[in-house]
């Protein structure tokens, strides 16, 4: 039996009977949409996340001070103890660990910020000309933090857009002042917009040259964290593990387990949400999957019951020469075309259903080739399995038994 | 040529045998109009599926133009229905939906002829049959039984087997379409082939050049005329 005629007589059987195949198919276009969907907005939850994550900076770890030790600890040393870090800290991990790209040492704390009669309280933070680098900070207008600004402890402050329109509207900030703690600091820049991180809104914030901030600010050189960022994410673990031991090292502790520092790593971050989404992925898709093994089972139903319909056909085809590798293929021909016809209307509807609860219900969502496949592929797949039994069914039948059937 | 040399045919239903043929012998050779004649139950429907290839015998052996067929493969057997036999049912067997030319072009799409023949194909074996040019479109549940069974005996003749075997061929027709569709098998006789017409009507029979009457598993007459 040529391709071609079995392409041909498997559209004659499908056509024969338009409402059936028609709804036999609906179960695999249902089944099939609802896996795309689910997967689309897995992932584009996964991507969200991660992409969240990875705006505050890339490859970056991030040293925190100690918080309070758990009860019975003879010496409590406060929660979010801010006295444990130092510029020097900074500057020993900067010099004595490898694979560090820049170190960026941060002072934050909130202060009231007033430009004439506007005022407005956010986060300060004293940076160096690194952080730009390490926290992917892009400038909107003007300059960030430099070397000569914190050599010369100038009092110059760059305004995160947040803020900016808070105190500045819509007007030209650069070069206008902004009282911090009632001490005049000069705007120099602005910067980008990031959105939200999941952490803090990283646009309401301003930048002074860490210098100033330690000196007419906060008055004391404790750090609140410093961010690393690591040449590549393969050497993540290795850095991680050398500052921690540089700065037990720096702070005389013997024990690991009493570290006045918490040293975060980035993508164990984004490991541990994408595993959360992950996870959530798989669930919503297995749902999806038993309505496409429903789909499947309606195809079996319906080869079945088109195997007894058509038994005298069935005889005939064997009579006049017909094989039985001729009648498997050409009822599994029918049945992997229903369930590749329901494949491609379902992934359709699914970029549709996709489409909508990002237009409509605003969840992202993303919808990967390797997904279009995975329907493509398990769609003719279910045509096999379960089409196989009928089309076994079918070839099996003697041919003067079934010529004799009524 | 067909040669049956001691054909039994046993249904082993497990508790008990049923003996259908036992034990025919005869030949037919080629270019001749046999009737095999009997009784319903006289093992004659048996004994044209194992001429037709359908069946295999218990014992004996049925060569076909030289060839035991008696022993063959399901697969070989199909092979030797492509090309070796057409058939004529009863009940016509049409596919329904479909048009005459595709019914009667069916059987080459097994045996894998080239497209663009196909259709001539089909055409001249309706020819053959009487077929009337101006329905080679219709569809074929639109015929009336007469028409269905022309249809039928050109895809019987599309391979162009030297064999016609016709189960009951009138039997689901009134008597002046019988007689015309008798005529066709006539014709087609006339032009070379070998038919073999089972039946059970005398009146059909006759329409044979020679008769075989079949009662009880065993061939009781064998008529030339």
């Amino acid at each position: 039996m040529l391709i071609s005629d079995l392409f041909e007589e498997t559209y004659f059987a499908i056509t024969a009977n338009k409402a059936r195949t028609g709804l036999t198919i609906l179960g695999i276009v249902i089944g099939i949409s609802s896996v795309i969907a689910m997967i689309a907005i897995g992932q584009g939850a996964q991507a969200s996340v991660a992409s969240n994550i990875q705006s505050i900076g890339s490859n970056l770890i991030l040293v925190s001070p100690g918080f309070q030790r758990g009860i019975g600890q003879q010496v409590s040393t406060g929660r979010g103890n801010a006295t444990s870090l130092k510029i020097e800290d900074a500057t020993a991990i900067a010099s004595k660990v490898d694979g560090v790209s820049a170190v960026s040492p941060e002072l934050s704390r909130r202060y009231q910020l007033i430009v004439g009669g506007k005022n407005t309280n956010t986060q300060v933070v004293g940076v160096t000309d690194k952080y730009l680098q390490v926290r992917n900070v892009q400038l909107d207008t003007g300059s960030f933090i430099t070397t000569a600004h914190l050599s010369n402890n100038s009092k110059v402050v760059v305004l995160g857009p947040t803020t900016k329109t808070d105190l500045f509207g819509d007007s030209d900030p650069i070069g206008q002042s902004v009282r911090i703690n009632r001490i005049e600091f000069k705007v120099v820049g602005v910067t980008k917009a990031k959105g939200g991180t999941g952490f803090a809104n990283q646009d309401d914030q301003v930048f002074v040259p860490l210098s100033a901030a330690t000196r007419f600010l906060a008055g004391s050189d404790n750090l609140s964290n410093i961010s690393i960022q690591a040449a590549n994410p393969e050497v993540m673990s290795l850095v991680q593990e050398q500052v921690t031991a540089v700065l037990l090292d720096e702070h005389n502790i013997i024990d690991p387990a009493d570290a006045d520092f918490n040293v975060l790593n980035q993508s164990d971050i984004v490991a541990a949400a994408s595993s959360v989404t992950g996870i959530f992925t798989i669930l919503l898709a297995s749902i999806a999957g038993i309505s496409l093994l429903v789909g499947g089972i309606g195809i079996m139903n319906m080869m079945l019951t088109t195997v007894t319909e058509r038994t005298r056909e069935i005889g005939l085809r064997k009579a006049i020469g017909g094989t039985s590798r001729d009648i498997t293929l050409q009822f599994l021909a029918e049945a992997v075309m229903l369930t590749f016809l329901g494949g491609i209307f379902g992934i359709l509807l699914g970029w549709l259903l996709a489409f909508g609860v990002t237009k409509f219900a605003g969840i992202a969502t993303q919808i990967s080739v390797s997904s279009i496949l995975l329907a493509c592929g398990v769609s003719a797949g279910i045509g096999i399995v379960f089409g196989f039994y009928p089309a076994r069914r079918a070839s099996r039948l003697s041919p003067i038994e079934a010529l004799r059937y009524e | 040529m067909i040669v049956c040399k001691n054909i039994k045919k046993v249904y082993d239903s497990g508790e008990h045998e049923t003996v259908v043929l036992k034990g025919i012998s005869f030949s037919i050779a080629d270019g001749e109009f046999v009737a095999i004649m009997g009784p319903s139950g006289s093992g004659k429907s048996t004994l044209m599926h194992i001429i037709g290839a359908l069946d295999s015998p218990t014992s004996g052996s049925y060569f076909l133009d030289g060839k035991d067929v008696s022993k063959l493969s399901d697969n070989e057997l199909a092979e030797v229905r492509k090309n070796n036999i057409g058939f004529v049912f009863q009940a016509f067997n049409l596919l329904p939906r479909a048009t005459v030319v595709r019914n009667v072009a069916l059987p080459l799409i097994y045996s894998e002829t080239p497209k663009q023949e196909r259709e001539k194909l089909a055409k001249a074996a309706l020819q053959s049959a009487g077929f009337d040019e101006s329905r080679y479109e219709n569809l074929s549940n639109q015929l009336s039984g007469g028409q269905m069974q022309r249809v039928a005996i050109a895809r019987a003749l599309v391979n162009n087997p030297k064999l016609v075997l016709a189960d009951e061929p009138t039997g689901n027709l009134d008597t002046t379409t019988g007689k015309i569709v008798l005529e066709t098998f006539a014709k087609l006789n006339k032009e070379g082939r070998t038919i073999v017409l089972i039946t059970h009507e005398p009146d059909v029979a006759k329409h044979a050049k020679r008769v075989i009457y079949i009662r009880d598993g065993n061939i009781i007459r064998d008529e030339k005329k």
